[in-house]
């Protein structure tokens, strides 16, 4: 156990002891390799299942929409960015989450170590000091952590919370790689619509419809959402291209502008769709019109929830 | 039942599945994108022997998942003519193979046959790969089947390295290869080979016993044991999707005006929309009552149904749930709850 795993039971523990809050969301061990699982702890006593590692995967404020009473919830520097944003559409109410802040070394994207190991199993992986070392069955190689982390963990510049009401251990500081996080959103932008569009369309043609990407998403919460809508119904509900591709675009916009590219629907598609290059354009472009990040603070009005006069408007034609 | 035994060079499969080709559709693992998927090929050499298991279970070329029953336009029907063209499988994991026995009690019983489905399984030959490396998360001999299982396999292929012994297990597993040039005398030392191989592999699988599950699910529908099982859940459809035994779907008419199409989607159990009734009232109103139905299903209706668990441990549900909520471990809690 680490130190700041020692850090983050004890304070589980006193916020629950206490009674500042019923209810601990967090991650405990999880039953494969390179996995951890979301783990709700009411009681005080069972704080020791609490881990912190490169493989927290999940985005737990996904969970907050559900939840009732106080609730702590372990978060790292995406988690509460996405709660702010909650807090902000009036999802939750800041008075009832206590944010147990957690530094952030970015998270394991696993299907990039499956790559590597081209189908070999893993049995063990061990990280420490910035590798990860991995065994199975008559093989063990090492690599560096930074080349198997999610591609929005290595360029990210918000790894530490920046909302908290308790943080643990040491800041982590700016991004794992100095290189452009916009770059493979710029490598699409140079093509031509019709190499886009047939990008795109095979990404979604392996879309088995599951909606893991919406359920994983914290920015997801709506009580039915448009593609479950039957009356009327805007999408047809099969394999069809056109409308495994209009659920995606539609999602993508829903979320512009509060998306803050966690990765968490990434991690969560099983069949390994680029859903990445779709919101991160968005996130760029909401960057670029209105000097808008998602997630950073409470006050400000996330710009397509307002308007204003002299917003960008060329596009109007 | 047919028993003929042969053995053919790796690298003479390319071959055989070209001939196979001349007058069938031959599916086959394929490697796209990164994933692996049983798809058809157009020459032999496309299929990829060295995998583990395909991503999506194959149940789909039985089972799509979406297909269109009907169209319409103004009052005249067309049907969709069912499945004519003869079929093979090449590759399938005696897990896949075990979980169409399964498909086909729901499918193929005595008080209603799907023809869309039967026609299908009719009409495919279904050449099964032994499992000589099972993965972790594998726990086939623990819900009745085994790495080199035959159950709905019509020939079981087993990698000897540079050959591969072949087992027929139907005649018309036996009429694909009794006239084919590709094939020699087994040895018997390729026999037993193969026993060891088989044994080794059986050894490797762990996982849940099932035993006694059943009853003990039997008094649990109103159990605390739900209240907080779920509450991981993210609500998605992995894990029922990806499943071979999983065979839930919904049916709809995709019309604007006097024309459209009657369809016949997937559905899973784990979407609030399921059991939405046109009410407004859901049966089902919560996580808790969605995987509690999932595990229902799987380990105690299907048992008072047909006497087999719908499931056939192929792990895909453990690997690819993105929060590791992992289907042994609740086996496991159910067992000693």
């Amino acid at each position: 156990m680490s130190e700041l795993e020692e850090l983050l039971r004890e304070t589980a523990r006193q916020l629950l002891a206490e009674g500042s809050i019923e209810l601990v969301i967090g991650y405990e061990r999880g039953t494969l390799p390179l996995r951890t699982t979301p783990c709700f702890i009411r009681d005080p006593d069972q704080v020791e299942r609490l881990v912190w590692n490169a493989s927290c995967e999940n985005n737990l404020a996904t969970y907050l929409h559900r939840a009732t009473g106080k609730v702590g919830i372990v978060a790292k520097g995406c988690d509460a960015r996405s709660i702010v944003g909650e807090i902000v559409e009036r999802q939750i109410a800041r008075e009832d989450v206590v944010i147990i802040g957690v530094p952030c070394q970015g998270v394991i994207d696993r299907t990039k170590i499956e790559a590597r190991l081209d189908g070999r199993d893993v049995l063990e992986a061990d990280v420490s000091e910035g590798l990860i070392t991995l065994r199975g069955e008559g093989f063990e190689e090492t690599l560096n952590l930074g080349e198997v982390l999610s591609e929005g963990c290595v360029t990210c510049h918000h790894r530490d919370p920046t909302l908290y009401d308790v943080f643990i251990g040491e800041p982590s500081g700016g991004a794992v790689e100095d290189r452009d996080e916009y770059a493979a959103v710029q490598a699409l932008e140079a093509q031509t619509a019709d190499e886009r569009w047939a990008y795109f369309a095979n990404e979604f043609s392996r879309c088995i419809r599951c909606y893991a990407c919406r359920e994983a998403c914290p920015c997801c919460y709506c009580a039915e959402c448009f593609v479950d809508q039957t009356q009327p119904c805007w999408f047809g509900k099969g394999d069809d291209l056109s409308d495994v591709m209009a659920f995606h675009i539609v999602r993508a916009y829903h979320v512009a502008g509060r998306c803050l590219d966690c990765g968490a629907c990434v991690r969560a598609c099983p069949m390994h769709i680029d859903l990445r290059a779709l919101v991160k354009k968005l996130e760029k472009d909401v960057r670029e019109l209105y000097s808008y990040e998602a997630g950073l603070h409470l006050e400000t009005v996330p710009p397509l929830a307002t308007f204003q006069p002299d917003d960008p408007q060329e596009f109007i034609k | 039942m047919a028993n003929g035994k042969w053995q053919i060079a790796s690298l003479k499969i390319a071959a055989f599945l070209d001939d196979l080709l001349k007058a069938h559709r031959v599916f086959a693992p394929v490697k796209r994108d990164g994933l692996v998927s049983f798809e058809p090929i157009g020459r032999g050499d496309e299929a990829l022997l060295g995998f583990r298991n395909s991503k999506r279970s194959p149940k789909e070329i039985f089972f799509p998942c979406s297909e269109t029953l009907f169209a319409y336009q103004e009052g005249e029907i067309t049907v969709v003519p069912l499945l004519e063209e003869r079929r093979v499988i090449f590759g399938m994991r005696p897990c896949d193979a075990r979980s169409l026995i399964l498909l086909d009690k729901v499918f193929d019983a005595p008080d209603y046959q799907d023809p869309y489905y039967v026609a299908r399984r009719e009409n495919t030959v279904i050449i099964g790969l032994g499992c000589n490396r099972p993965l972790s998360t594998c726990f086939c001999t623990t819900v009745g089947g085994g790495p080199f299982a035959v159950d709905g396999l019509d020939l079981l292929f087993t990698d000897l390295g540079d050959r591969y012994l072949v087992e027929a297990i139907t005649e018309r597993g036996e009429a694909l290869v009794a006239d084919s040039p590709h094939f020699r005398e087994e040895t018997t030392a390729d026999v037993n080979l193969k026993a060891e191989i088989a044994a080794r592999a059986e050894q490797a699988v762990s996982g849940p016993s099932v035993e006694g599950v059943k009853e003990q699910l039997d008094g649990m529908y109103d159990d605390p044991f739900w209240d907080e099982l779920h509450e991981k859940c993210l609500g998605c459809a992995v894990c029922t999707y990806l499943c071979p035994t999983c065979h839930c779907f919904d049916i709809v008419d995709e019309a604007v005006n006097a024309q459209g199409r009657r369809v016949r989607n997937w559905d899973s159990c784990q979407f609030p929309l399921f059991t939405l009734h046109a009410s407004g009232h859901n049966p089902r109103p919560s996580g808790k009552e969605r995987m509690r139905q999932r595990m229902m299903h799987k380990f105690r209706y299907f048992v008072e149904n047909f006497g087999e668990v719908a499931c056939v441990g192929c792990g895909r549900c453990v690997r690819e749930c993105p929060v590791n909520l992992d289907i042994r471990a609740v086996i496991e809690a159910i067992r000693t709850s």
